[in-house]
């Protein structure tokens, strides 16, 4: 116990009336999703519905900025005032927990999730005699490392800000029989919300992003043969979204994460007409389900690994204080990641999300950009924990996370190179940074992870709102080879907030992308003298490759679009003030975000005054329901390196296309390049276009293989086998009724009188008798089986 | 009054509907508006009976047998007439009391070919009464005769106002079920005699069991006479081939009464009769009940992937649902029993909303061959909304009614009752978790070929093709409301079912410890 308490942060319970009632925010969105549903047709002048998504979404983000402004005020004010304010010091273990809530009973808050605290500590010690114990490596590590982190200067002094947990009963029902952490028969369910750093930041980005769809759709989806619709979609997927991020048990989870799926699914095939789009739809719904699998039976294994409880400040409390079994977490951690690689695009299962482009523009910015694709790495951060102690991320070199992210931002960044569609390029360019966040995560960098997921949001949407505005400029289309080039003249404004979105998203020195992806690397602690949670150097040099594919493809989309000669047929103009507007915004936020975070040695007292801002307000105290973790040392050369190797790859896609427009003003690609010269370069250039195959090997060996043969050969077993044992049995005791009546009973009584007088033409009519007269055979077959099985029972008793 | 329902309350409820199929004996067969009338307000006020009893229902005490009658009937077997409500018998007469007036609302302008609706709508107010009493029976000859007077109306329904292959698979229907039930009444028989041949009565039996000594052998062969009888009524894989064929060929009112409530008295039977009477034999046919459940749920999948029609199809899918209620059953923990009566209620609604939808567009296209169908969004976009709507349900999503019965089931499986095999069970999770995938497969891929893209120029400029009618909005709504309620509201089904639950595993509990 000593250790932990020992690398524990100093604790104060933030309250205030909005912590408690987040849970406002969804709804506002919940109920404006209502009105439109229902009263949106109606609604004077339907094509203005867009008022009622707005005037929600207004609301929301005014109250996500207050709460979060609140949060901020708190967290300041209790680290100007001291020791006197941390009312409540975890570092005592559970005893002053305890004390803590008493104090707070009124508010019904409480810090430690939804279950009485004695409970707890009853199921606790049902886990095992050595709950405490520190024999384990495991342990022994992270302690290690909670000293490293107290020693280089980071962690000490901040006293970190409790969640603020508010839940009702949701529903009871049966158990297991077996002991409960509840301790009765039934199980009770909470439903409720957390406010804590992580989800109020969420409810910041959602909100923020969403009000700006909101505002950009009623100029893009004007006069959509749906627009109501449209709106009303945009609320719901609003409303979920921040249901899920609130949520304080993962049954709550599972249901916000499945709700969202479902808005996907309803804005992906927004124009479902075209098969197309339906297709993707399914797929992508499809693919999450797939996911699910992993999370029903991850959440599951953590629900009886925890004592029967889906609360996640239970959960996290007992993967912290070892009161779940490494076997369980590692295999809900596994689990897990299934969800995450679905929901957020990992390698494998990240093939739905550039089809999911098939929806509106705003939809792809808010949802596959943004927001919704963020619910895994979102997932991993709330139960991190189970990630953290599961998969040996502290002290290790490799583990199946970190890799699949390291994976997914080299192999998605390969494919956005040979894209032609813009919104395609972004696509993938959204899979290699989700890949990004994962990685951060893998390897011990909540922060950075967190971090990334922040500034991602505002760049990735400040770029597909921008290629938004190019197709609304350029009829429709997103084709950057066919239908663009040489914009920046022509739409100044587009190109300007463009060109800032991608050089946050390259990560230049000082736009948003730089520092989150900075400290990354950092946290991979693979860069000698980071100090960071393990020695991922495998990785860091996975993640530079990424950094290097991503400047590349954004230089190449940059020509294609903005030099170059215009190729289209259209005249291309700046959108409107509706569209413009939102872009500004969004350029201007990828440009300051950044410096949320900045490294604490860096600008000399600027940088410990103001340095590391994001991860004292949002990353929550280690100790008590979060593993006390490192934060790597913020490096110079790293940072140096990184860049260099982005300004390398971007210096040498300009200059390929630099020449080639020197031959040809007109040309988007070398005709007689390696490709055409070099078999291994032509092979792979056919994988990437293949996206590696993976489409053929889901949708034409697993899913039209189920889809065909194998339900074919099932459906064919239920006609042609068990149906037809009925029929033959049927057939053959209506033979056997016939041949007793025939031979036994007319046979032997009334055989000797007509014997002779059966004529062939009888048989045949009889034979006939026998194939078309299923109602007797079934029912003799019944009845006959009947009364063996009768006779079984009398004899057996 | 409340002395009044006490005695006379649930027999009312369960005979007003005969008392209304003789009326409408009296009702000349032209004057098919009385006829409706005379139906629609047999079957309300059977409801408002039910109503009133539930009412008065005392919801902290839904594990007692309330309204509780019991007299002599046939004293020469010690057969009574012993009637009686509990938390397990509620949310399913809730269920049948709703289905029924609006399955007759819906009738007011679809009656099937060849018409006749006199006859008809007596069927139903039969079946009705068959199903009632089923429900609230607590006597097994009572519940045998219950169980087969709802057989023979639903013979003739589907024989008689089914489609073109109606004789088979009416005849299937019936005879098929009957050998189920011929083997259930072996099993009651073999119950009373190895009991003391002193009572029929469900509670009793259960004491009688426990206190004797009887071999495990004799418990679980009486056991599996009783599974054969519930499982080809729920139906489990391997029994289930009547169902596609029943439901196919039934008229539109059959199939979501089917669906709706027949189905649900195999869950039933094993809920009420089977697991409290043997909890021993139970826990040995545990395996092999989880076994065919998890069958049941991939099988039923890729058989509705294999259909055409997409009336088969939905009838498909209730083989992969009821696979999930059986799971839920066989984990034989209350927990995993809850799930079950969850997903029983929840398949009725969602599963009778699809026959609904497919009755409506069978009407309006003449077929239901999904190749022929489409963009059914575009034609009649409220009815296409509302398919969308209910094959989200259907697919189990959370927040609606579905995913109350699929996913506490799922969860009950990783830790079922003590002697059960775990390892087995935790198997059984993760397909039947693979299932789901399945199930949001077949059903979106309908949705998509029904739903989505452009109609056929076949039916493009077909002027019978209109919107929702008012007979469709009112006997729709409630289910959809109600699917919305239970999935965010689940407390109000598990409260009820609870008590009741944990009283029926009592035997099961007390014999493990």
């Amino acid at each position: 116990m000593s250790i932990f308490a020992a690398a524990a942060a100093e604790t104060f319970q933030p309250s205030d009336w909005l912590f408690e009632n987040v849970w406002i925010v969804p709804a506002i969105m919940a109920a404006s999703f209502l009105y439109i549903l229902f009263f949106g047709k109606t609604f004077p002048g339907k094509d203005r519905v867009h008022y009622v998504g707005l005037a929600a979404i207004t609301v929301a983000l005014g109250f996500s900025l207050a709460t979060a402004f609140m949060w901020v005020t708190q967290y300041e004010d209790n680290q100007s005032h001291g020791s006197e304010a941390s009312s409540a010091f975890v570092g005592e273990g559970i005893v002053s927990t305890v004390e803590a809530d008493e104090k707070e009973e009124s508010s019904g808050a409480s810090g430690q999730g939804c279950l009485a605290e004695d409970n707890r500590v009853g199921s606790l010690q049902a886990a095992g005699e050595d709950e405490y114990a520190l024999g384990t490596g495991l342990l022994t590590d992270s302690g290690e490392l909670a000293v490293e982190a107290g020693e280089d200067g980071k962690g000490e002094g901040h006293i970190k800000a409790k969640s603020v947990v508010r839940c009702l009963e949701w529903f009871s029902t049966g158990s297991f029989g077996g002991d409960t952490a509840q301790g009765s028969d039934n199980l009770t369910f909470n439903i409720g919300t957390i406010a804590d750093g992580q989800s109020i930041m969420m409810l910041v980005v959602v909100t923020f992003i969403s009000f700006l769809v909101h505002l950009y759709s009623t100029e893009y989806v004007k006069g959509d043969r749906r627009y109501v619709h449209y709106y009303a979609f945009l609320s719901l997927f609003t409303a979920s979204m921040l249901f899920m991020v609130l949520s304080s048990s993962t049954l709550q989870l599972i249901v916000g994460w499945e709700l969202v799926g479902v808005c996907s699914f309803g804005l992906i095939g927004h124009w479902w007409e075209e098969k197309p789009n339906s297709d993707a739809a399914l797929k992508a719904f499809l693919t999450n389900r797939v996911g699910d699998i992993g999370l029903l039976v991850g959440m599951i294994v953590l629900f009886f690994g925890a004592g029967q409880t889906f609360d996640i400040e239970t959960i996290n409390y007992l993967a912290v204080h070892d009161g779940l079994s490494q076997t369980t977490m590692t295999v809900a951690a596994l689990c897990l990641m299934t969800a995450v690689m679905s929901k957020s695009g990992q390698f494998i299962l990240h093939t739905w999300l550039p089809d999911a482009m098939a929806g509106p523009t705003p939809v792809s910015a808010l949802i596959h950009a943004a927001t919704m694709v963020v619910a895994g790495v979102y997932m991993i951060g709330r139960l991190y924990p189970v990630f953290w102690f599961g998969l040996t991320i502290p002290g290790s070199s490799l583990n199946a996370l970190a890799f699949v992210g390291a994976l997914t931002v080299v192999g998605g960044g390969a494919l956005a190179f040979v894209q032609n569609d813009v919104k395609k390029v972004l696509a993938y360019s959204t899979v290699s940074q989700l890949g990004y966040m994962v990685l951060a995560l893998g390897v011990g960098a909540w922060t950075a992870g967190m971090f990334h997921l922040f500034t991602h949001a505002f760049f990735k949407a400040c770029l597909f709102l921008g290629a938004g505005a190019l197709s609304h400029a350029c009829h429709h289309s997103f084709d950057m080879k066919a239908e663009m080039g040489g914009l920046r003249k022509r739409m100044p404004v587009t190109f300007a907030t463009f060109m800032v979105g991608t050089l946050a998203l390259v990560g230049v020195f000082p736009f948003a992308g730089f520092w989150s992806k900075d400290e990354i690397l950092v946290g991979t602690g693979g860069f000698p003298s980071t100090n960071a949670n393990g020695n991922y150097t495998l990785l860091l040099i996975m993640g530079l490759i990424g950094a290097a594919m991503t400047a590349g493809y954004m230089t190449r989309v940059i020509w294609l679009v903005f030099f170059g000669e215009y190729r289209g047929h259209v005249d291309p103009h700046d959108p409107p003030a509706v569209m413009k507007y939102p872009l500004i915004a969004l350029a201007g936020l990828s440009v300051i975000t950044g410096f949320l975070n900045f490294p604490s040695d860096w600008f000399g007292g600027l940088g410990t005054r103001y340095g590391l801002k994001f991860e004292q307000w949002v990353e929550p105290g280690g100790g008590s329901t979060f593993p006390v973790i490192g934060h790597g040392d913020s490096n110079l050369a790293l940072a140096v390196i990184a860049s260099l190797v982005g300004i390398g790859s971007a210096a040498f896609v300009w200059n390929y296309y630099q020449k080639l427009y020197a031959k040809d003003p007109n040309a988007t690609e070398v005709t007689d390049g390696l490709r055409s010269r070099n078999k291994a370069a032509a092979g792979g250039y056919a994988l990437l276009e293949n996206k590696y195959y993976l489409d053929h090997l889901y949708e034409g060996a697993i899913a039209d293989g189920t889809k065909g043969p194998l339900a074919r050969a099932a459906y064919w077993f239920n006609q042609n086998v068990l149906d037809e044992i009925v029929n033959t049995a049927g057939r053959t005791s209506t033979v056997l009724g016939r041949f007793i009546y025939r031979f036994i009973d007319q046979g032997a009584i009334d055989g000797s009188v007509n014997l002779s007088g059966r004529g062939a033409s009888e048989s045949g009519g009889l034979l006939r008798k026998v194939q078309s007269g299923r109602i007797r055979q079934y029912a003799s077959l019944m009845f006959g089986a009947a009364t063996v099985l009768a006779a079984v029972f009398i004899v057996a008793i | 009054m409340t002395e009044f329902l006490n005695d006379w309350g649930i027999s009312l409820m369960v005979f007003l509907p005969l008392v209304g199929a003789v009326l409408l004996a009296f009702v000349p067969a032209k004057d098919e508006e009385s006829i409706k009338l005379v139906a629609l307000v047999a079957s309300l006020a059977t409801a408002a009976v039910g109503v009133l009893l539930i009412w008065n229902f005392d919801f902290d005490a839904a594990q007692t047998l309330q309204y509780d009658v019991n007299t002599g009937w046939i004293d020469i077997v010690n057969a009574r007439y012993h009637v009686a409500l509990d938390g397990i018998s509620l949310p399913l007469i809730a269920l049948t009391l709703l289905v029924v007036p609006l399955v007759i609302i819906y009738s007011w302008n679809h009656i099937p070919a060849p018409g006749n609706p006199k006859v008809f709508l007596m069927l139903i107010l039969v079946l009705h009464t068959g199903m009632l009493g089923s429900f609230v029976a607590q006597d097994l000859v009572l519940f045998f005769v219950f169980f087969e007077v709802v057989l023979l109306p639903m013979y003739f329904m589907i024989g008689v106002w089914g489609g073109e292959d109606r004789l088979y698979a009416a005849i299937k229907f019936f005879l098929y079920t009957l050998f189920g039930s011929a083997l259930m009444l072996v099993s009651f028989l073999a119950l009373y005699w190895s009991a003391g041949s002193t009572t029929f009565d469900m509670v009793e039996l259960a004491q009688e069991v426990a206190a004797r000594d009887i071999s495990l052998t004799t418990q679980v062969l009486i056991f599996g006479g009783m599974f054969l009888g519930f499982g080809i009524k729920v139906p489990m894989f391997p029994f289930h081939t009547w169902l596609p064929d029943a439901h196919t060929q039934a008229p539109t009112q059959g199939s979501v009464i089917l669906a709706a409530v027949l189905l649900k008295l195999g869950t039933y039977g094993f809920v009420r009769i089977a697991i409290p009477i043997l909890p021993e034999a139970a826990v040995e046919w545990a395996p092999w009940i989880g076994l065919l459940s998890v069958i049941g749920i991939i099988y039923g999948a890729l058989g509705c992937l294999a259909q055409t029609d997409m009336k088969r199809l939905i009838a498909f899918s209730s083989v992969a649902h009821m696979g999930y209620v059986m799971l839920g059953i066989a984990t034989l923990t209350s927990f995993g029993i809850n799930a079950a009566i969850f997903g029983m209620v929840a398949h009725g609604l969602i599963t009778g909303m699809l026959f609904f939808i497919a009755g409506s567009i069978k009407d309006r296209y003449h077929t239901l061959e999904i190749k022929r169908l489409g963009g059914l969004l575009v034609q009649a976009p409220r009815m296409g909304w509302i398919l969308g709507f209910c094959t989200m349900a259907s697919l189990g999503l959370p927040g609606l009614a579905g995913f109350w019965g699929e996913f506490p089931a799922i969860l009950a499986a990783y830790n079922p009752a003590d002697g059960v095999s775990q390892t087995l069970f935790r198997v059984y999770m993760v397909i039947a978790a693979i299932g789901t995938v399945f199930a949001a497969g077949y059903l979106l891929w309908l949705l998509q070929r029904t739903a989505f893209g452009t109609p056929s120029e076949e039916f493009a400029e077909d002027p019978e093709i209109t919107d929702m009618v008012a007979t469709e909005w009112i006997s729709w709504t409630p289910l959809l409301i109600l699917i919305v309620v239970f999935g965010f509201v689940p407390g109000i089904i598990f409260g009820i079912t609870n008590p009741a639950v944990i009283e029926g595993l009592q035997a099961l509990s007390q014999g493990a410890r």
